[in-house]
């Protein structure tokens, strides 16, 4: 039996929340396969106040084994350096000093969202709580650990980034490394699993036809292309979001919203707001990566100028106006 | 006189201690401390109005919703922006989704529990409570989390996701339901009803909606075994221990309303005090920082609130702020919404002991089995030919607020536009309420007033079971509370 601590710190408890969707196996089923022991999670286990501080005791003292650490929210060094706008309650003692102590007791230790990867959401703006991720500052390597920092099992931290993590990535990462097929290889260059960040969201999207032919929505509701005029990132960011649904067969650009990136880090201050396109002489400055952009420039007003009235009607509308034709059979 | 520091709580969302001051074996005073504070309200100002839609709803894992319902509702009264018929419809359910998830988050993994501790072991009730109840390994957890699961897969076809949902705006929905989509919340929605009916109720959704008097309650539970179901394994529980003794506050009450659909709340908005329903005047909030880490100010009505975090109030033991109504302190949740808005059971339940870890629950279950058939109703009369959002400009410059009732209790957010940007933001939480510190009148806030009294049942306060008790009846929601 692996034992599993999971603790939360400066977000918003919602990876968790995330994690208890998880469907088929649900949640406590699969870590019973897996053979994972919950040591403790703040929303499922039994004990409270002292008798959580004696199992974290007990891990110091060596006396009981961490196998997975699981960190959920950003770290907050602040104010001044004291890590006060987080104490552990009950203890006198901020979080960052138990989990710089646990952190050098687990066998892995796994950033669950962007605020413990990266301090996401919670460094966001003027970043009054210094919230950093765990060995990660932002895109900087670094963090609460530092960039030398490795598990007991040598391995860097894993950072399940996103905002909130689709529960599959989670339980896809604890069965990895309770088969003992985990090592830093199967991490990105940000420390993501590759195995969802390997991906882009854009892959599977409902809207791809429209994307196509840059049939493109202009106001929340419309159901074109998001990326021309509303912000949309999925081009551009790494998760398997429409491969792999959420919530039975959801995902963020099929409930009418734009991808805000939230698998990467410093998402949370994009420079613009969030969900209109940033464009020079109306071209959008973010296009895919990895793709020349004086292509993507021809093929978009090849592509626009082709594209089919059905698509270009439906593109603006919130209701399917025109349906697919059914080709005919000559006679 | 002896003084106990508890914590960390669990089973509450976020983090939170306690401070008791014990003497003749019972508490004499409490203290409660939020003792996270990460500053949303100063992240969010100079950014785009709309941004907010993206940031609040982080402040919350298990409230992201009713953030994004606040935030949208405080931007569409800055533009008086209507909303078409499907768009409330589909908020509602969104919202409505958020809400009984919680609820049922909150009895089978937060509160239950703590029946099966090692404590009640000489309980003629303990095995079966532990069979049931124990955290992670009773059966309930078990049957609990897939049914709350694919209740929330409503939420991958009204909001593509939850936690963290951007299909809510001021308009309306930016996700428009087609046919076979509105056929499939129905039919989700049935089969959620379904396990409420065997599993928490035993009993028909209605038959339990009117349930009108306490003596009522007490027929029903007696007309079948306590083992039936959850419902009747709770109040057989609750009996035993006298449940109703126990975390009586100010009996003051505070609702904003909920489910707005076509100019009428499907729950009322208003005030209950004592047993004297009355209207709200949301002008007389103030927030008071005299105990929280707060640069010093006078109290301020939110629309002009300041949030500067400073370590340099001696006064202070928590990062929360202490709201008032008319320098009143009031209990928000599901117990206050049914009591306002004139339920029969809950107003009985009140005249009778009051708000207690007894009727705290009662209420909530009730909710479910009040809220579920409406859902129903909302989703039936979703037409997808016609508009789920409108839209329009905002001001560059304007005020607003976007007060909504979130499982916990009441939730507010206040906007200020200046130059097409926010100006300034504050948001006033349901636990934020019920948490409060003390103010400058040294009033405690509702659950310190609560925790006062209460035996302890151990030789160690600390460890003492009816201490849990009291905290969990109001499911608190420490990461909203500070934000």
């Amino acid at each position: 039996m692996l034992n599993l601590l999971w603790l939360q710190s400066g977000g918003c408890g919602g990876c968790s929340m995330s994690l208890l969707n998880a469907e088929s196996p649900n949640l406590l089923a699969l870590l019973k396969s897996a053979g994972i022991n919950l040591l403790w999670h703040p929303s499922l286990s039994e004990e409270t106040g002292t008798e959580v501080v004696s199992i974290l005791e007990s891990i110091l003292a060596d006396e009981t084994t961490l196998d997975l650490l699981c960190i959920e929210g950003a770290m907050l060094q602040g104010p001044h350096g004291t890590g006060k706008f987080h104490i552990l309650g009950g203890t006198g003692i901020p979080m960052i000093h138990w989990v710089e102590k646990l952190a050098a007791k687990a066998a892995h230790t796994i950033a669950v969202g962007s605020c413990a990867a990266y301090g996401g959401m919670t460094a966001a703006g003027a970043n009054t709580p210094d919230a950093t991720g765990l060995q990660y500052d932002g895109e900087i390597a670094g963090g609460l650990l530092g960039d030398n920092y490795r598990s007991v099992s040598g391995h860097k931290v894993v950072n399940i980034a996103g905002c909130p993590v689709h529960p599959g990535w989670v339980t896809d990462m604890l069965v990895s490394i309770a088969l003992d097929e985990h090592d830093d290889t199967q991490l990105d260059t940000f420390g993501r699993p590759r195995m969802y960040a390997d991906h882009l969201v854009h892959h599977g999207c409902s809207r791809n036809e429209f994307y196509e032919y840059k049939a493109s929505a202009t106001s929340a509701g419309e159901r074109g292309c998001m990326m021309e005029h509303m912000g949309c990132l999925g081009t551009q960011a790494h998760a398997d979001c429409n491969t792999r649904p959420w919530n039975g067969g959801g995902s963020c650009t099929s409930g009418g919203y734009a991808c805000i990136n939230c698998t990467a880090p410093e998402f949370e201050e994009p420079g613009h707001p969030f969900t209109e396109t940033p464009k020079v002489a109306g071209i959008p400055v973010g296009l895919p990566t990895d793709m020349p952009k004086a292509w993507f420039v021809a093929l978009a007003s090849l592509s626009k100028a082709a594209t089919p009235e059905r698509l270009k009607q439906n593109a603006t509308s919130e209701q399917l106006i025109y349906p697919p034709t059914t080709h005919k059979r000559k006679p | 006189m002896s003084k106990v520091l508890v914590g960390p709580f669990n089973r509450v969302e976020g983090d939170l201690e306690i401070t008791l001051e014990t003497a003749d074996n019972r508490v004499s005073e409490a203290r409660v401390n939020s003792p996270l504070y990460r500053g949303f309200e100063t992240m969010l100002v100079s950014k785009a109005p709309y941004d907010a839609m993206v940031y609040t709803p982080r402040i919350c894992g298990i409230c992201s919703v009713s953030q994004s319902v606040g935030a949208a509702r405080a931007l569409a009264d800055i533009s008086q922006l209507e909303i078409p018929e499907n768009g409330q419809l589909c908020t509602n359910l969104v919202l409505a989704n958020e809400n009984m998830a919680d609820l049922l988050t909150h009895f089978y993994l937060f509160f239950m529990p703590d029946f099966a501790r090692a404590s009640y072991r000489g309980q003629p009730w303990f095995t079966n409570a532990e069979a049931r109840f124990k955290a992670v390994k009773g059966t309930a957890h078990q049957e609990v989390l897939p049914a709350r699961a694919k209740f929330l897969n409503l939420m991958g076809i009204l909001a593509g996701k939850w936690p963290h949902s951007l299909s809510i705006q001021p308009g309306g929905t930016a996700k428009p339901i087609e046919p076979q989509e509105r056929i499939r919340l129905l039919t989700l929605l049935g089969e959620f009803r379904s396990f409420l009916e065997q599993t928490l109720f035993g009993d028909d959704l209605e038959r339990i909606a009117e349930i009108s008097s306490t003596e009522q309650l007490q027929q029903w539970s007696e007309e079948a075994d306590w083992q039936s179901s959850d419902l009747r394994r709770f109040l057989h529980i609750s009996q035993s221990l006298e449940l109703d003794t126990l975390g009586r506050a100010t009996d003051q009450f505070m609702s904003y309303g909920n489910y707005p659909l076509d100019g009428t709340a499907f729950f009322k908005r208003g005030t209950y005090f004592g047993d004297q329903a009355g209207d709200l005047a949301v002008s007389s909030i103030t927030e008071d920082v005299s105990h929280g880490w707060m640069e010093s100010d006078t109290p301020r009505h939110p629309i002009r609130g300041r949030t500067v975090p400073t370590l340099q109030n001696e006064e202070a033991y928590s990062w929360c702020k202490a709201p008032r109504l008319g320098n009143q302190v009031v209990e928000v949740g599901a117990i206050a919404r049914q009591a306002i808005n004139g339920n029969p059971l809950v107003m009985d339940l009140i005249a009778k002991q009051g708000a207690n870890v007894h009727s705290r629950i009662v209420a909530r279950l009730l909710e479910l089995a009040l809220v579920i058939p409406q859902m129903q109703r909302w989703a039936k009369a979703i037409d997808p030919s016609e508009p789920f959002c409108n839209t329009a400009k905002l001001p560059k410059e304007g005020e607003g607020a976007g007060l909504l009732e979130a499982a916990r209790g009441s939730l507010g957010h206040w906007v200020t536009l200046e130059n097409g940007v926010i100006k300034n933001y504050q948001i006033i939480a349901p636990t934020t309420w019920n948490f409060s510190p003390r103010d400058a009148n040294q009033q405690p806030g509702a659950l310190e007033q609560a925790l006062e009294s209460t035996p302890l049942d151990s030789e160690e306060a600390a460890q003492s079971v009816a201490v849990q008790h009291v905290v969990r009846s109001f499911d608190p929601c420490m990461v909203c509370t500070v934000h």
